[in-house]
């Protein structure tokens, strides 16, 4: 929103065309600043690729080695890991929760941006307040219902209490506000379509952008659970999260198999985010103008 | 079917239905009810797995609560009774709030200004802004695990930086001070990016006329920064510090994996150091079949996570209004 605004001020000429111009000290400032960014994920594949001996040498190793291969084998051999059945479930659970969210949000979204109802301004306050609650909170009495419900150690105690969530309705709903025009929508009902049909036919494809950046975030999110999955879910039907938790437990001292472990838990992430950084930024930055 | 008996409407979308054929009814229907339908998912969702947990916390806490032993009696306000006076609930608070401060504070202002620099025009900034959100898309227990190498005493990159400058070895783990140090830093790590996004957002949308005026006064840099930058962003400020209490006052899986090793990962070390008050909720709850109580400490830092944001927000509020 406020980027073409930014370009078109800065492209102005004049006087602050040196004014704003980055100094040496401000690239060398955020060289440094994404060094110790980058550093960490650095360090994970350089000891991932690497065997067990290196650790200890001083000066520490800085280019990465060949023993990936090697390392991912016995990761996926291990017992107590179970990490090919973790990352199984965990691709399950954030492609399920990422598909219900995008669906649910945008759909009420839609109904609050564009459709008149008894008591919608009071339900939307609500929904932002809902926002506001930590909901982790609430973990013990959770985890009191799967109990009930028979659904612990099973993936959809991890799945159905995050179907749709409070801030996606909410983005959706800002987003539609402005991405979608009130008379494209009663041509469509002119022409006899259902609201769902509107909703799918018409508001859907509006919406594609902003879907796209809920799921990322949605997928990031759920991926990333750690404390209700460990709360619910069995050492041996793990996500991929737990699976490394496995491992820090019993083979903390194992950084060749730890770190491999690591990386391919991360890996499906930063494969998402080569692919879609600019989104993400985008989405972040747009968030906040919002908020 | 009720709602049928009213008069009908005149407006144009309406007019058809006063006939009542099948279909129009079935659709006029339609038209009221789909958006109640479209938006009972998220309510029905939270009613049960939000709303209801979170009241339903305060019932558990009057109770002497085993899932493993069955017990379920009613005690009252002993579990707050006992958590007024439980040492290892306020040990656990005094770890998770000098965390929070050692995590948040850097955390913004070295937010703010890595966000004044990408404000500047500059080559390349998309690889920077790239390069700064990365962190954001790791996993933090998989962080938390790399983390807890670096900070290691005698394998750890930092140690081995220190030593060539001659300090240390320091013992990451033991030493509670240094404990909340290498656990904020993975904290600030992760979050500095994101933040500093969200700033840079705010301060595209500050008129650069502004400076200019200001520039001509002859107001240094640093100067324009202090006022008109910062007091334009308070906004962003108070959203960024909320969000960052209610994250940080929960915070759990970096101490958690920082404990590798340790018998009881929920301990926050040999002497519960660097235990935070969820890790205690968590342990009571899951760990000692006490859900009870673990309702209670559930429900003690609720109350805190609400009192620590409204402080901060009259905090940031007041500080931005006195600049």
């Amino acid at each position: 929103m406020t980027a073409p605004l930014a370009a078109r001020v800065r492209r102005r000429p004049g006087r602050m065309r040196g004014l704003w111009d980055a100094s040496p000290l401000t690239y060398l400032a955020l060289v440094v600043a994404i060094v110790l960014s980058l550093f960490p994920i650095y360090w994970m594949i350089v000891i991932a690729t690497r065997g067990n001996d290196v650790v200890a040498d001083v000066p520490p190793p800085m280019l990465p080695g060949g023993q990936f291969g090697e390392n991912a084998a016995r990761l996926f051999a291990n017992e107590d890991a179970y990490f090919l059945k973790g990352l199984l479930n965990s691709a399950v659970v954030s492609g399920a929760v990422t598909l219900s969210t995008v669906f649910f949000a945008s759909l009420a979204g839609f109904a609050f941006a564009k459709l008149r109802f008894r008591g919608r301004n009071a339900l939307l306050l609500t929904i932002v307040a809902t926002m506001m609650i930590p909901v982790q909170m609430g973990i013990i009495p959770l985890y009191m219902i799967m109990v009930r419900l028979g659904w612990q150690n099973s993936l959809q105690a991890v799945i159905v209490p995050f179907l749709v969530t409070g801030f996606g309705v909410f983005m959706m709903r800002q987003y539609a506000d402005q991405a979608v025009p009130d008379e494209l929508i009663e041509a469509a009902r002119v022409d006899g379509c259902t609201t769902f049909g509107i909703y799918w036919r018409v508001v859907l494809p509006a919406l594609r952008p902003a879907a796209g950046v809920l799921g990322l975030l949605t997928f990031m999110q759920t991926w990333n659970e750690f404390m209700w999955p460990l709360a619910v879910l069995n050492p041996d039907n793990p996500t991929v999260q737990l699976s490394i938790n496995n491992l820090a437990n019993a083979y903390f001292a194992d950084y060749s198999l730890m770190f491999a472990g690591t990386t391919v838990a991360v890996l499906p992430l930063l494969v998402v985010f080569v692919i879609f950084g600019r989104q993400i930024i985008g989405g972040i930055m747009e968030g906040a103008v919002k908020a | 079917m009720s709602l049928d008996l009213r008069p009908a409407r005149t407006d144009r979308r309406a007019r058809p239905a006063a006939k009542a054929p099948p279909r129009s009814r079935l659709a006029r229907f339609e038209l009221k009810f789909s958006p109640y339908l479209f938006i009972s998912p998220f309510f029905l969702v939270f009613l049960v797995f939000g709303g209801f947990p979170l009241v339903y916390t305060l019932w558990v806490s009057l109770h002497d609560w085993g899932l493993l032993s069955g017990n379920r009696d009613f005690v009252g306000l002993d579990n707050f009774a006992y958590l007024a006076g439980d040492g290892d609930f306020w040990r656990a608070v005094v770890n998770t709030v000098g965390i929070f401060l050692l995590a948040t504070i850097p955390q913004l202002l070295l937010a703010l200004g890595v966000a004044a620099a990408l404000d500047r025009r500059m080559k390349a900034s998309t690889l920077f802004r790239v390069g700064m959100v990365a962190p954001l898309v790791t996993s933090t227990a998989a962080v938390a695990i790399v983390f807890t190498q670096i900070f290691d005493r005698d394998f750890g990159v930092v140690n081995y930086l220190l030593g060539l400058a001659g300090i240390g070895p320091i013992d990451w783990t033991v030493a509670r001070g240094w404990s909340w140090v290498a656990i904020s830093a993975m904290v600030n790590w992760r979050w500095i990016g994101y933040n500093a996004l969200i700033y840079l957002a705010a301060m595209q949308a500050i008129p650069r006329d502004l400076y200019e005026a200001a520039a001509i006064d002859g107001a240094s840099r640093l100067r324009q920064f202090w006022q008109i930058t910062v007091p334009l962003l308070r906004p962003t400020i108070v959203f960024t510090v909320i969000i960052s209490t209610i994250g940080g006052l929960q915070l759990f899986t970096e101490p958690v994996l920082f404990g590798a090793g340790s018998s009881n990962r929920m301990d926050g070390g040999a002497m519960h150091q660097f235990q935070t008050i969820t890790m205690y909720m968590f342990d009571n709850a899951f760990g000692e079949d006490r859900y009870g109580y673990g309702a209670a400490i559930a429900w003690a830092l609720f109350l805190m996570i609400i009192a620590f944001s409204l402080v901060n927000f009259l905090l940031v509020r007041r500080a931005g209004g006195t600049r």
